[in-house]
């Protein structure tokens, strides 16, 4: 039996992020999605408020100072990439959000990494790690995109 | 009412300890505070170790005045309602932070016009009395500012620039 998608004309994207700045600047990205079909991954079970009735989608925090959290965190967003089969990850970090876009990069999709705005003198951990993998790596300052390479477009302000 | 966060990762007891200083010399002015895991213990302040997003953003929207460390989540929430912000960063050299990127991020939101920053406990209550005095400050900005307006529609961009072949496997017999 066949099954309808009738979102199946948009572009499915993953938006996700870790918690408090990251998830906060993923929200004001919003715009950016109003002709695709969002799905939002992030830490906060609270936060699916925010965005609802967008599909939502939680793990547990981790950054990379607790490796034991940081593999359960792997995990969760493995089995998240999976569900949802995204065609277009964007993510504004952290650690998750290099997770999620290596494991995206596996099954096809295409990836933006945008480091957070807190990085202002140079990219974050996970940003140098996302370099390598995303389609596109994106700073919000001018200054360091020249000294990274990493573009800069504009910002969440 | 006065909203004071310093986030959850680290204590900073350098700006309970000021707010409490200051609440001290100017009793009836209520003060609710997000503050981690701290030293500090007031009965000036209604304090709450953590405070959930959705609680946060109703705290910044009821505030009179935002009192924050330099953490992106507490700058961004303010500037999404507009709220006047005392920033006061965490300094690595007090055993507040791991780095002084704090630093960093205050100099280069210095041009925000809800923003104001201090590095110490003197500092912080003179701009307190001055912001409680003045009446609400001019709305940060219309909208949506241009550099914001680029990254979302280079987002959108990027979104709609791909093949939707890719990842669509399923929806066979």
């Amino acid at each position: 039996m066949k099954r309808k998608i009738n979102t199946a004309k948009k572009h499915r994207v993953l938006a996700v992020a870790s918690g408090g700045g990251h998830w906060v600047q993923l929200l004001r990205l919003r715009p950016a999605f109003a002709n695709s079909n969002v799905h939002f991954a992030t830490v906060d079970p609270k936060a699916k408020a925010q965005v609802a009735p967008a599909p939502f989608y939680t793990f547990k925090d981790a950054n990379r100072d607790t490796k034991l959290k940081l593999m359960l965190s792997a995990l969760q967003i493995a089995v998240i990439v999976l569900r949802v089969r995204p065609h277009v990850v964007i993510s504004t970090g952290a650690a998750p959000g290099y997770l999620a876009i290596r494991m995206a990069k596996l099954i096809g999709a295409r990836t933006m990494f945008i480091d957070s705005i807190a990085n202002a003198n140079e990219l974050s951990l996970s940003a140098h790690l996302a370099k390598r993998h995303a389609d596109k790596l994106v700073t919000q300052w001018p200054s360091v995109a020249e000294k990274t390479g990493a573009n800069f477009i504009g910002s969440v302000l | 009412m006065i909203f004071v966060t310093v986030g959850t990762q680290l204590p900073f007891d350098r700006l309970l300890a000021a707010i409490d200083d200051w609440a001290f010399a100017n009793p009836g002015e209520q003060i609710i505070a997000q503050t981690g895991v701290t030293t500090v213990s007031s009965p000036r302040i209604d304090a709450r170790p953590f405070v959930d997003g959705s609680t946060f953003r109703e705290l910044v929207q009821q505030a009179d005045v935002l009192v924050a460390h330099a953490g992106m989540g507490s700058i961004l929430t303010a500037v999404e309602f507009a709220k006047p912000v005392i920033v006061m960063p965490r300094r690595a050299d007090l055993g507040e932070h791991r780095n002084d990127h704090q630093l960093a991020t205050v100099q280069n939101l210095a041009h925000l016009s809800n923003l104001e920053i201090v590095q110490d406990a003197q500092t912080l209550s003179s701009v307190l009395d001055k912001q409680l005095g003045a009446g609400p400050l001019e709305k940060l900005r219309e909208g949506i500012s241009d550099g914001h307006r680029r990254l979302v529609g280079e987002i959108s961009n990027f979104i709609a620039g791909g093949s939707l072949g890719g990842t669509l496997t399923f929806g066979e017999a």
